[in-house]
Formats: C-alpha cells, sequence, structure tokens
C-alpha cells in the first residue's frame, strides 16, 4: 500500500538550482559571465557611491583630458571629471534604462505573443499586421522620428525602445508558443476550461522559458547598445548625467588630436555586449545539445 | 511567377502606403504636441497658436496627411522650420551623399562577403570557421562609433594615412571624396560584412549537403568546380536576398557612421533636425529611409524569386 504511495510522483518535481549549468561551462562563456559581473559590480557601486571621485566633481588643476595617472587611472574628460568614476556611474544609467526596456519589451512581447499563439483567429491575425507594420521601418528611423515630437525624458527613452524591440519578442515568443499550444496537455487545460491566463503561465511558460532566456540576453544587449546610440546621437540621457554613449560624444572631438578619452567608454559598451553575447552563445548552444540528446532518446 | 510577381509588387506598396501612414502618425498622433516641442521654453498661447497655424495643424489630420503624402509623391517634401527654405533643396546634395558612401560601403563589403564565405564552406571546420565565429561575435557586440573612433585613432591619427573627418562638399568631384570614403566605408563593411559572410557559408552548405552534390562529388568532380558549376546557381537567390537585406541594413546603419565622421549625408541631417525639433524634416528623412529601406526588401524577394530556376521554369 504505502508503497504505492510512494511511487507516485508529486505533481512535478520542483526544479532545483542547475548546477550544471555553471560546472559545464566553456571558458568563453565563463569570460562572459565574468564580464556581467564585473558590470553588476559597477552598477552597485555608482548606486552605493564607491566611487573614487563624484559623478559631477571638477578638478581644475587636473585640466582637460589629463592622461592616465596613479590618482585618475583613465585620465579626465572635457571638463576635468575623472574618467573611472563617470564611467561607473554610466554604467547604472545605461544598464539600468537598457535592463528596464528589455523587461518591460518582454512583458508586452510575450503577453501579446502567447495571446496570439493560444487565442489565434483574429486577435493573432490584428497583433501580427500591427507588429509587420512595425517591423518594416528601421528601428533607428522610427525611433528618431517619435523621438523628435516627444523629446528626450528618460522615461520616454524607455517606453520607445521597449514598444519598438517588443515586435521582436512578440514575433519569436508567438513561434514557441505556437509549438506549445498545440499540444495535448494545453487542449486538455483548455477542455478542463482554464482561462487564457492560467494557460499562458501554467501551460505555455514553463515549456518556453529557456529559449526565452537567451532571447532575453540578445534582446538586452540590443536595447542596450540601441540606448548608447541615441545618446551617442545626442538624443538620448542628456548631461550632465553620466552614460556610456553620451560620453563617447561628449569626448569625440579630440580623437582628432590622438587622444584616446572617448574610446574608454565606447569599449565599456563593447566589452558588455561581448559578454552577453558570450553567455547567450553557450544557452542557446546547450538548448541545442539538450534538444538533440531528446531527439534521440526518442528515436532509440 | 509573373502572379508571385505582382502580388510582391503590392505588397510592397502597401507596405510602402503604412510605413507613411506610421511616420506620419507618429509625429501627429502621439500625445507631444509639435507646435509647444518647436518652442519649447518660449511657448505662449500666442506664437503656439501661429505656429499651430502655419504647420496647418489647425486642419484635420486625415486633410493634412493626403495633402502631405501628395507633395511628397510630387517631391514637394515641405518646408524647413529652422531654414524656412524647401526641404527637398537641402536634401538633394546629402542623399546623393549617403548613396555613394553606402555604395562604396557595398562595393567593398560584398565581393568580400561572397568571396570568404564561399571559402568557409568549402574548408568547413578548420580555422576559418573558429575565425567566423568570432568575427561575427564582434560584429554584432561592437557599436559601429566604437569601430569608426577605433579606425580614427590608429588608421587617421596615429599612422596618419587618411583624414579623420570626412566633410565633403558640393564642389568635389568624385576622386576628391573617394580618399573620404575609405574610413567610413571601411567601418561599414567590417560592420556587415560578418553576418553576410556566415549567412552565405550557411546557404552554400545547405545546397552542399543534397545529393546531387554527392553525386558529383562521386565522380570525382573537383572541389571548386562543385562549388561554383553545380551549387552556386542554387545558392543564387539566397546570396542574392542576403546582399541585398544586408544593404538595407547599410542604409540605416549610415546613420551612425555619418556622424562619427561628420559627413554630411541624410543621416546627419536627419539627427541634427530631430534634436532642432524640425519635425518637416525628420518626417521627410524618415519616409526617405523607410522606402530605401522597403524598396530593398522587395527587390531581394523579387530578384530571389527571378533567380530560382525552380520558379522560372515551373512544371
Amino acid at each position: 500500500m504505502s508503497m504505492i504511495d510512494d511511487k507516485i510522483p508529486d505533481a512535478l518535481p520542483r526544479r532545483r538550482f542547475d548546477w550544471e549549468f555553471f560546472s559545464c561551462m566553456p571558458l568563453a562563456a565563463r569570460i562572459g559571465l565574468g564580464i556581467i559581473l564585473l558590470n553588476v559590480v559597477m552598477v552597485f557601486m555608482a548606486i552605493f557611491g564607491l566611487t573614487p571621485y563624484g559623478e559631477t566633481e571638477i578638478f581644475r588643476d587636473l585640466g582637460n583630458w589629463a592622461p592616465p595617472s596613479a590618482e585618475h587611472w583613465l585620465g579626465s574628460d572635457q571638463i576635468g571629471r575623472d574618467m573611472l568614476s563617470r564611467i561607473i556611474y554610466g554604467a547604472a544609467t545605461t544598464i539600468g534604462i537598457a535592463l528596464s526596456a528589455t523587461l518591460l519589451s518582454f512583458t508586452m512581447g510575450i503577453l501579446m505573443g502567447f495571446t496570439a499563439a493560444v487565442m489565434g483567429g483574429l486577435a493573432d491575425n490584428v497583433l501580427s499586421r500591427i507588429v509587420d507594420a512595425l517591423m518594416a521601418i528601421p528601428t533607428l528611423i522610427l525611433a528618431l522620428v517619435v523621438i523628435s515630437v516627444l523629446g528626450t525624458e528618460i522615461y520616454i527613452l524607455v517606453l520607445v525602445i521597449a514598444v519598438l524591440d517588443s515586435t521582436r519578442v512578440f514575433r519569436l515568443s508567438r513561434a514557441i508558443a505556437m509549438d506549445v499550444a498545440v499540444m495535448e496537455f494545453v487542449e486538455a487545460a483548455r477542455l478542463r476550461g482554464e482561462g487564457l491566463w492560467w494557460i499562458m503561465r501554467r501551460e505555455i511558460l514553463p515549456n518556453t522559458i529557456m529559449p526565452l532566456i537567451a532571447e532575453f540576453g540578445l534582446r538586452f544587449s540590443f536595447a542596450f547598445l540601441f540606448i548608447a546610440a541615441l545618446s551617442f546621437l545626442g538624443l538620448g540621457v542628456q548631461p550632465p548625467h553620466a552614460d556610456w554613449g553620451g560620453m563617447v560624444r561628449e569626448n569625440s572631438q579630440v580623437i582628432s588630436y590622438g587622444i584616446a578619452a572617448p574610446l574608454y567608454p565606447a569599449a565599456a559598451i563593447a566589452l558588455l555586449t561581448i559578454g552577453v553575447n558570450l553567455v547567450v552563445d553557450y544557452i542557446l548552444a546547450r538548448q541545442n545539445r539538450s534538444a538533440a540528446a531528446a531527439f534521440e532518446e526518442q528515436e532509440l | 511567377m509573373l502572379n508571385l510577381l505582382l502580388r510582391r509588387l503590392a505588397l510592397g506598396v502597401m507596405t510602402l502606403w503604412v510605413v507613411s501612414v506610421i511616420i506620419f502618425a507618429g509625429t501627429e498622433i502621439l500625445p507631444g504636441d509639435v507646435a509647444t516641442a518647436i518652442l519649447g521654453q518660449t511657448a505662449t498661447p500666442e506664437n503656439t497658436a501661429a505656429i499651430r497655424a502655419q504647420l496647418g495643424l489647425n486642419e484635420p489630420p486625415h486633410e493634412r496627411y493626403i495633402s502631405w503624402l501628395g507633395g511628397f509623391l510630387q517631391g514637394d517634401l515641405g518646408m524647413s522650420l529652422t531654414s524656412r527654405r524647401p526641404v527637398a533643396d537641402q536634401i538633394g546634395f546629402r542623399l546623393e551623399n549617403t548613396l555613394l558612401l553606402a555604395a562604396v560601403a557595398a562595393m567593398i563589403a560584398v565581393p568580400l562577403a561572397i568571396c570568404l564565405g564561399l571559402v568557409a564552406a568549402i574548408r568547413q571546420g578548420t580555422v576559418f570557421d573558429r575565425g567566423i565565429s568570432v568575427s561575427t561575435l564582434l560584429a554584432i557586440s561592437l557599436p559601429e562609433f566604437f569601430i569608426g573612433y577605433i579606425l580614427i585613432f590608429f588608421v587617421a591619427v596615429h599612422l596618419g594615412w587618411l583624414p579623420s573627418m570626412s566633410n565633403v562638399n558640393a564642389r568635389m568631384d568624385l576622386w576628391d571624396k573617394l580618399p573620404l570614403l575609405i574610413l567610413p566605408a571601411l567601418t561599414l563593411t567590417l560592420v556587415s560584412v560578418a553576418h553576410m559572410m556566415r549567412m552565405t557559408r550557411a546557404a552554400v552548405i545547405s545546397v552542399m549537403n543534397s545529393p546531387y552534390i554527392e553525386m558529383a562529388e562521386l565522380k570525382g568532380i573537383r572541389n571548386w568546380r562543385i562549388v561554383v558549376q553545380h551549387a552556386l546557381p542554387n545558392v543564387l537567390s539566397p546570396i542574392i536576398n542576403i546582399v541585398i537585406l544586408n544593404l538595407a541594413y547599410l542604409v540605416v546603419g549610415v546613420v551612425v557612421v555619418e556622424v562619427v565622421f561628420t559627413y554630411p549625408g541624410m543621416g546627419q541631417y536627419m539627427v541634427d533636425s530631430v534634436s532642432k525639433r524640425d519635425v518637416p524634416v525628420v518626417q521627410a528623412c524618415g519616409l526617405i529611409f523607410a522606402t530605401v529601406y522597403v524598396g530593398l526588401n522587395m527587390t531581394a524577394d523579387i530578384l530571389s524569386i527571378l533567380a530560382n530556376p525552380r520558379l522560372r521554369h515551373p512544371k
């Protein structure tokens, strides 16, 4: 009696923390993870004010574009502020904007994508056509058009990036949810009379989570490069806030005199994107491997 | 096939129309008011009303849209608010510059990417493959301005080979412009080549895995001949597609690169106008960029229909 009871599994084994994910990491992905951690540390340093100098603290005796020195590791910027401290503060601004835009675009994109996949029919058609139309225009161009009217407030930048980016999330989440939505267990839930929200959360989401995580990384690096580009064009975060794209812009004119100042914030942007992409590549490769393994198991 | 082509053309025109609606709506229906946006801090009820009248904002939106689009089709792009001159006069020279830059970049990038992609497909699994994945990673990770400034820093400033600013003007002829174009074109090439190369490689490999290629191999035909004579005709249509999609990307990637090299093209003009809130110019530039983009996408589809042997000779 008790033996039989023991063998009945709980509804689903709780997903434990996947240590294998970290222990099997190849060198490239470890480097990527290291870069991401470094950036996280910088963000917290900026939030708690643990930088060597202040965000807008000007060193008159140092002058503009001072070369790197023991006190100022990366020298000074165009009005004599400490470059390293500005880069650390910039991390919080740039990453903060990119992260909130990505979170928002994911929420919108996944909700719309899952709705389209589960409901099908008219809802799917309308949503898909709207997304098609938005995707027919290059993202940067559409963003410029909208910003020319709405201005460059930070919440507007987040909203614009999130809406434009959610079209990509919509496409992906709709496509993966379509594969899941035709499975028997979704049909069963539907016949049980579960609502749309319940089906999306309990049936579709758990089965699509890995590709969505990889997509989150890609979308983040897109949003991050996008806000950096907007700020670089002077249409993103406005001074005196430190922000990586804006710092490249502010310091750009001295590059013709052989001063590397604009290259530091630009390198910071490049480094984080590389880190995120290295980790995303690893997640995707892992996923392909487990998909291939599942396929082989089925064959046997 | 004609049917297919006509349908694609109709879809293209339809897309263009929707795009024009979105761009118009983006500046007109969104909660921001154009008149107060232009005036900024100096807005008073009187001058806001004057600007509204000047822009014709008091008419209903659909009438304004029709007259805007109608003017656009006849080459009247409206008046710039800041310079108070017709936008069309100012855009001509810049559009020419942008297309020239994109063309030079394409002339370097396309042959390079196709050759490298073919070599990579033939020498699969060698150091070449690793090179491709690393360079693709860099191409999607590095912002255009980073590559641009690195080139300026090392090639223009430290080596002194080329000028660091590309400020061409209308009096220069093509030969004077070319040296100024090399660095921006190289930046665009570096950004786009990896992607094109990778897609070419994937297209060639997928054809190379088909049975008729195996047959050719078993007959003992040389590797190069298999690729060029047997695989290429079938790969042509995906490659054309890849190339044109990347050209479409170049036309937009040009915006940031123009600002980096202070090159007087459409992209720089549009960015300037956005910061000055010069809405008619932004609308015009936006519509032109979007038209080129949509047009290239449509061309890609049409050419790949034409280049596809199976569609050209239907059974």
